[in-house]
């Protein structure tokens, strides 16, 4: 079966000195920096990583919310890369975005009925159909139809949260961004948030990109998932297979973080050394070699590249990966 | 900080909603201007000033125009509340009917800057780059000029008239307004539900006018308060200098440039206008800071 989405060696790089009339821009900060990753229609691809890896911005470079800095985006078999204007408008009907922060994302001057139908009177819908399928998004998202003519800010984090999912899914989209769309929420709320998206991905049969850099939440809704790490993709694979036996030694250290619901069993705790190197001038040859506990020679001079470590098709990007199982 | 526990959120919930629901920004904004003693009392000379317009002939004891040379220069009695002029007209009731004239000056300038200065701060912020780049120094060149030259200069080319004036005086107050709405556009842009509307497939324009600049309403508002004082004054200027309002118009800024031969022997001709003009100035700039303070969300208690 096709993808449903083909992202080939996506970047995004944003210029460090302000872009004056005057100044050329030498230096780049190199957000995303070539990943690579089909998604399936109707599976959950979970992105991870630490904060500042550029998960973010891949997932609005994908939405071309940003414009990519190179590389390929192919939706449905279709070369959208190059689309601007008025075509990429008509495709946003079918590619939506669900946002981290509940509280910035919702226009505190208007109210929840136009808020959620304003994607429906921007694609023209009529006015009883408009009625009809507020009501019923309002339903799905659990909200009441008399917050219809409620402001944002009489509602609480999680409930704003639902509002911006019934607004992404007011356009019946095919593929949903959801960026970190629980981390700004009470760990209380989170996993009613967490169930909504996984009952709406049932009913509407929505395909999820999810955005977190939390390892519980990302295991519980994804089918696969991709890491990053410093603008690149460092292991992709199905999620049990990951969690399970991780290749790359930066998924290794970061599942270990990840506490256990049995504090008596024995674990082992790998602890990075270091900060994170600046993306705007990242290391030479694997991004990861100057925190990696592995690292050798190789790794500070030849950059290691995507390979297939399990049958199933994990793929690590490390010269070790063979190696440094545990 | 005490957290709040969402409620359950199915059909049922939302109970919990409606017990705390916020005073709205304007009310709000309202308590704070009556809380500060300045404010009110710019406040009240405006709405001082508003009645006196409405009701001018009620108030006015003569016409306004009606000459009456053997009664001229007249000091302050009970027949003429506050003298008569050259002409011998009765200096109360002109100034009462001015006041109609001032407030039409300040509300259609204003207008005049608000509409221009919006579109074009409201276009420079928002397309930003190029445009903005080439607005921005277009407001640069409008405001190397002094205000009452650029608008004594653009009533030399319309032509006298009080017509005219208030045009020019609209013309000059354009980049204030340019400057203050691009600065709000630029804050307000960078917001994440600019960027939800963009990924809903929003054109640029309904994002301006739908999500922008409703959100930019507050600055706007104080400076067009501020604005209206400005404007009468700049107006008065130019009426002073013969540029404004004709004769026998009873305009302010006309009555103290036709005054001004007497101000040794009848100060009361040019005195009265003076206090007119420097009152309701007074009113709108107290009131204008008054209304900065009110919405200035960073105040709040």
């Amino acid at each position: 079966m096709k993808p449903l989405l083909e992202v080939k060696n996506l970047k995004k790089h944003f210029p460090i000195n302000g872009t004056s009339l005057f100044s050329r821009n030498k230096d780049m900060v190199k957000a995303v920096d070539g990943i690579s990753f089909n998604v399936k229609a109707g599976e959950t691809l979970g992105l991870v990583g630490e904060s500042g890896c550029g998960k973010s911005t891949a997932g609005r470079s994908i939405l071309k919310l940003t414009e990519p800095t190179e590389g390929q985006l192919i939706y449905k078999g279709e070369d959208i890369t190059a689309f601007r204007g008025e075509r990429m408008r008509k495709l946003r009907q079918e590619m939506q975005l669900i946002f981290q922060d509940p509280y910035a994302s919702l226009n505190p001057r208007k109210t929840i009925e136009q808020i959620i139908t304003e994607p429906m009177k921007i694609f023209q819908m009529e006015k009883a159909a408009r009625k009809q399928k507020l009501d019923r998004l309002l339903d799905v998202v659990g909200l009441s139809s008399y917050h219809k003519s409620r402001y944002p800010h009489e509602f609480s984090g999680g409930q704003r949260q639902r509002i911006g999912i019934a607004r992404s899914l007011a356009l019946d989209p095919e593929l949903v961004i959801c960026d970190e769309p629980v981390s700004a929420l009470d760990v209380s709320i989170q996993a009613q948030v967490i169930n909504l998206l996984e009952e709406l991905q049932e009913e509407f049969k929505l395909t999820y990109i999810f955005i977190a850099h939390d390892l519980s939440v990302i295991h519980h809704i994804s089918d696969r998932v991709a890491v990053m790490y410093l603008g690149e993709l460092v292991e992709i694979g199905d999620a049990a297979e990951v969690y399970q036996s991780p290749k790359h030694p930066y998924t290794q250290a970061l599942l270990s973080a990840v506490p256990k619901v049995n504090p008596h069993q024995e674990k082992e705790r790998i602890i990075l050394k270091g900060d994170l190197p600046s993306p705007a001038n990242p290391p030479k040859g694997c991004k990861f070699h100057t925190r990696c506990p592995f690292a050798e020679a190789i790794c500070r001079s030849e950059k290691p590249t995507m390979k297939q470590v399990s049958l199933t098709g994990q793929m690590a990007a490390c010269h070790f990966a063979k190696e440094v199982v545990n | 900080m005490a957290r709040t526990p969402e409620p359950v959120t199915n059909t049922a919930s939302g109970e919990s909603i409606k017990a705390s629901k916020p005073i709205p920004l304007w009310l709000e904004a309202g308590f704070r201007i009556i809380k500060s003693k300045t404010a009110l009392i710019g406040v009240i000379i405006i709405v001082l000033l508003v009645l006196t317009a409405i009701l001018a002939p009620v108030i006015a004891t003569h016409s306004p125009t009606a000459q009456d040379i053997v009664n001229r220069y007249q000091a302050p009695s009970s027949d003429h509340l506050l003298g008569t002029d050259e002409l011998g007209r009765d200096i109360f009731s002109r100034i009462v009917y001015g006041t109609r004239i001032s407030i039409q000056i300040g509300v259609i300038a204003v207008s005049i800057s608000l509409a221009i200065g919006v579109l074009l701060g409201g276009i420079a912020g928002y397309y930003g780059r190029w445009i903005d780049q080439i607005v921005m120094r277009f407001i640069d060149i409008m405001m190397a000029f002094p205000s009452i030259l650029m608008a004594i200069a653009l009533v030399a080319v319309l032509g006298p008239s009080l017509q005219n004036a208030m045009i020019a005086v609209g013309i000059v107050g354009i980049p204030q307004f340019a400057r203050i709405v691009r600065s709000a556009v630029l804050s307000i842009k960078e917001n994440e539900y600019i960027e939800a509307a963009k990924s809903i497939g929003a054109k640029h324009g309904r994002i301006l006018i739908q999500h922008v600049l409703p959100n930019c309403v507050a600055p706007i508002i104080v400076q067009a308060t501020l604005g209206v004082g400005t404007a009468i004054l700049d107006a008065a200027g130019l009426s002073f200098l013969g540029l404004g309002a004709q004769p026998p118009t009873p305009e302010w800024g006309a009555m103290l440039s036709d005054g001004r031969a007497a101000i040794q022997n009848a100060p009361w001709v040019v005195a009265f206008p003076g206090l007119a003009i420097f009152l309701v100035v007074l009113g709108f700039n107290l009131f204008g800071d008054g209304l900065r303070d009110a919405l200035d969300p960073r105040l709040k208690q």
